[in-house]
C-alpha cells in the first residue's frame, strides 16, 4: 500500500538512553525526533519518555526538550509555538511526545482546547495501554479484560477510542501508527511536518514489562495488533477523509493475546467476546472508509 | 484619551490593562472569571484595535493559561496574564513550575474570596495562600498604583529572573472608577528596556528544561531561588526610585504614613488603606498619636523596612482582609515574625477586618484603634467584622 517509503532519519536521538532494552517507545522516539530534525522543540510530561530524554544535565535528543507537567503538554506546546510565531520564527516545529496517560486521561482537557483552536504543533501519544512508568495502573487507553496492578481481574470497560475523538475535533491530520511498522510511522511523521495546524499521532508502543512480553517480542505482538484488527493503521484528514494503510488480514486475536501476559487470566469465552468486538470496530471503520 | 491630556478616568481593571499594554507582552494567554475578566477583555480590544501585537490565547482553564505563560517566557517573549480566587488556586501547581524555571511572568490577580461557599467579594487569601511559590508579590491601593505596578513588576521580574503577581481587590477597586494618569510609550520603553534572556527554549542554543535533577543540583537550584528573592528588595526600590524620578509618583516597598510619634501603628495592606489613610487623618485631627504602615511588597518580605519602621513603637495594630485558619491574619503572622526579637518590639494586636467582603468604613477603625490602644494584645488573631 504505501510500500517503499525510504526513511530519511537526521540524528538527533541517540544510544545511550535509560529505556529498557528492546523498549518500543524508544524505538518511536527514534523515528519521531530523527524526522522532524534538530530545528525542533519537544514537550514532554512525566512519562518513560521523560526518562528517555535524559536526566539533568544529558539529553538523549539533540534538540531543546522542556518537561511539563502531566496535564499540560498540550497548553506548553501552545506557549511555546504562539512565542516562536510572535518572534517571526515559521520553521521550527514544535512537537509533544506524551503517554497515554497524559494524553487520554489527565491532558485530554488541555489537548482538546489545543485541538479546537488548532494550534500550530504536533502531539504524538505513545500510547502503551496504562500508567507503566508507575508500575502498571489503568489508564482510559486500557483494552477490555487487560489485567493491569489497578484492575487485578482484568479491565471491565473498553479503551477510549483517542482516534476518533481527536478526528471530531476536524483537526487538519490525525494518523494511527506503531513501531512494528516503522516506514508507516516515519512516513506519518514526514507528512504532519509539511502541514500546518494540530497534527495528531496515536502510536501504539508495546511495553514489555507492563504487557508481559519477551525482550524481543515489541515489534512481533506490534504487527500482531495491526494484522488482527486490534489497532488498524489509517489517516484522516480534516475530520472526515479516511485513508486505510494497514488493517485486519484475518489473523485470530488469541494470537495477538497469546503473547502479553496481561492476557493470560483469560478463558476461551472471554477471548471470543474480544474477537467478537474486534470484528465489530473493523466492520466500523470499513463503515467509515468506504463513505 | 484627548491627545494633550492623558489623565483618563477608567476603572482600576482597565488601569491594569492600561499598564499592560504599555509593556507590550507578545504573548498573553487568558482565561475568564470575575471580578478579573475586564483586563483581558480590554486587552483584547487594545488588540483588535491594533493598539497592541499580541497573541492571544483563548485557553479552557487558568491551569492551562499558566502552563503557556511559562513556555512563552522561556522561548525568550514577555508575556501577561491575570486571574482571580478559584483561577489562582488552579494555578497553583504551575505558579511552582514558573518560579522554578526562573520565568519572569507578570500576572495580575484581583483578589476575590475562594470557595466554598461561593462569594465574589474582596478577600485576599486567594493571593496570600500562594506566598510560598516563589512569586513576587505586591499589593495596591488603588488603580493609578495598580498600573504603576504592573509596570515596575516586568523590571524587577526580568532583573532577577522571578515570576511576579500584582494584587488589587474585587470590587472595591477593580471596578471603582478612578483618574488615572498613563505614561508615554516612549518614557515606559525607556524604563523597562526589551525582554531578551540569555537562556530560552532555542534550538540554536539546544538547551533544555525540567529534567530529573539530583539531590544536590535540587539544593542549589531552590539556594538560588532563594537568593534571587532576597536581591528583589534594592531592586524593588530602586525601580520604585526610577519611576517615581520619571513620573513624580513612588510607592515604596513599605509606605509610612503618620507615624511620626505615633503612639500606634496600623498596618495593612491592599484597599483597606485608603480606608485607614482616612481613619488616620480624622484621629490626628483629635489629636490621637496614631499612624499607617502600608505593606505593599509583600514578598518577599520586607523584613528590615518593617522593623526600621516599627523599632520604638509602643503598638502595632494589623488589620487583616484574609484569614488563615489555624494561624489567623496572614499579615498579623508575618509582622510578628518579622518584629521577633526586636529591642523596644511593639505589641501587636492582630485584627481580622473585612474577611469575606464585609465593609470597614474609617469610624470602625477608628474605634478599633482606640480598643487597641486601652487593651493588651492576645497571641492569635481577633475576630472584629
Amino acid at each position: 500500500m504505501k510500500m517503499g517509503y525510504q526513511i530519511n532519519e537526521e540524528k538527533v536521538f541517540n544510544s545511550g538512553h535509560a529505556a529498557c532494552p528492546g523498549c518500543s517507545e524508544a524505538l518511536a522516539m527514534r523515528y519521531i525526533v530523527n524526522t522532524l530534525g534538530p530545528d525542533t522543540i519537544g514537550v514532554v510530561p512525566p512519562s518513560c519518555i521523560a526518562i528517555i530524554s535524559g536526566p539533568q544535565p544529558l539529553s538523549s535528543m539533540r534538540m531543546p526538550v522542556y518537561q511539563t507537567t502531566l496535564e499540560a503538554s498540550a497548553a506548553s506546546a501552545t506557549g511555546i509555538a504562539r512565542a516562536l510565531k510572535a518572534k517571526g520564527n515559521d520553521h521550527t516545529k514544535v512537537v509533544v511526545m506524551a503517554g497515554d496517560g497524559g494524553t487520554y486521561d489527565i491532558g485530554f482537557q488541555s489537548l482538546s482546547s489545543a485541538a479546537e483552536r488548532n494550534e500550530d504543533f504536533i502531539y504524538v501519544c505513545l500510547d502503551n495501554e496504562g500508567y507503566m512508568n508507575t508500575g502498571s495502573q489503568k489508564s482510559s487507553a486500557t483494552p477490555y479484560l487487560a489485567y493491569t496492578a489497578s484492575t487485578p481481574a482484568g479491565k471491565q470497560t473498553p479503551k477510549k477510542n483517542l482516534a476518533e475523538i481527536m478526528a471530531a475535533h476536524r483537526i487538519p491530520y490525525m494518523a494511527t501508527a506503531t513501531t512494528g511498522y516503522p516506514e508507516d510511522l516515519a512516513r506519518k511523521v514526514a507528512k504532519a511536518k509539511e502541514m500546518k495546524g494540530l497534527r495528531f499521532i496515536l502510536v501504539l508502543a508495546p511495553c514489555l514489562d507492563g504487557w508481559g512480553l519477551a525482550d524481543n517480542a515489541g515489534p512481533k505482538v506490534s504487527r500482531l495488533a495491526v494484522e488482527s484488527g486490534v489497532f488498524p493503521l489509517y489517516e484522516i484528514e480534516n475530520g472526515e477523509r479516511y485513508t486505510l494503510n494497514y488493517g485486519s488480514k484475518g489473523t485470530p486475536v488469541s494470537q495477538y493475546l497469546a503473547l502479553q501476559k496481561r492476557y493470560r487470566h483469560l478463558n476461551q469465552a472471554q477471548i471470543e467476546e474480544i474477537q467478537r468486538e474486534v470484528d465489530l470496530e473493523w466492520q466500523r471503520l470499513q463503515r467509515k472508509l468506504a463513505t | 484619551m484627548n491627545k494633550n491630556n492623558n489623565r483618563i478616568l477608567v476603572n482600576g481593571n482597565h488601569a491594569v490593562a492600561y499598564g499592560v499594554r504599555l509593556a507590550q507582552p507578545k504573548v498573553v494567554p487568558i482565561y475568564p472569571i470575575t471580578p478579573q475578566t475586564p483586563i483581558v477583555e480590554k486587552i483584547s480590544e487594545f488588540q483588535a484595535a491594533g493598539e497592541m501585537v499580541v497573541e492571544l490565547m483563548t485557553a479552557e482553564s487558568e491551569h492551562s493559561a499558566m502552563a503557556a505563560c511559562i513556555t512563552a517566557s522561556l522561548t525568550g517573549v514577555r508575556v501577561f496574564t491575570a486571574t482571580a480566587s478559584q483561577g489562582l488556586m488552579l494555578m497553583h501547581e504551575m505558579l511552582h513550575y514558573a518560579s522554578g524555571a526562573r520565568a519572569p511572568i507578570v500576572m495580575f490577580n484581583v483578589n476575590r474570596t475562594i470557595g466554598s461557599p461561593w462569594g465574589f467579594w474582596p478577600d485576599q487569601t486567594d493571593s496570600l495562600a500562594q506566598r510560598d511559590t516563589g512569586w513576587i508579590q505586591y499589593y495596591c491601593e488603588h488603580g493609578q498604583e495598580s498600573l504603576d505596578t504592573v509596570l515596575q513588576a516586568y523590571r524587577v521580574a526580568e532583573k532577577v529572573m522571578l515570576p511576579a503577581m500584582v494584587m488589587h481587590e474585587a470590587f472595591y477597586v477593580s471596578h471603582a472608577l478612578d483618574i488615572v494618569e498613563v505614561p508615554a510609550q516612549e518614557m515606559v520603553d525607556q524604563y523597562l528596556p526589551d525582554f531578551n534572556p540569555l537562556h530560552r527554549l532555542d534550538p540554536e542554543i539546544g538547551e533544555s528544561w525540567g529534567n530529573t535533577v539530583n539531590q544536590e543540583m535540587f539544593y542549589r537550584h531552590r539556594r538560588d531561588l532563594g537568593l534571587a528573592m532576597e536581591s528583589v528588595i534594592n531592586v524593588a526600590q530602586e525601580a520604585d526610585l526610577e519611576w517615581r524620578e520619571l513620573t513624580g509618583r513612588g510607592y515604596g516597598i513599605i509606605e509610612e504614613y503618620c507615624c511620626e510619634g505615633a503612639e500606634l501603628v496600623i498596618a495593612t495592606m491592599g484597599s483597606m488603606v485608603g480606608t485607614a489613610r482616612d481613619a488616620v487623618d480624622n484621629l490626628r485631627k483629635e489629636g490621637v498619636p496614631v499612624g499607617l504602615i502600608k505593606v505593599k511588597l509583600f514578598r518577599p518580605f520586607p523584613f528590615e523596612a518593617v522593623r526600621q519602621a516599627l523599632r520604638g513603637v509602643p503598638k502595632v495594630m494589623v488589620l487583616d482582609r484574609n484569614f488563615a485558619p489555624g494561624t489567623g491574619g496572614f499579615l498579623h503572622q508575618e509582622l510578628k515574625a518579622a518584629l521577633y526579637g526586636l529591642e523596644r518590639g511593639p505589641a501587636i494586636h492582630g485584627y481580622l477586618t473585612g474577611v469575606g467582603g464585609t465593609n470597614i468604613s474609617p469610624t470602625n477603625i477608628a474605634a478599633l484603634v482606640r480598643e487597641a490602644m486601652s487593651t493588651q494584645p492576645v497571641t492569635s488573631s481577633v475576630w472584629k467584622g
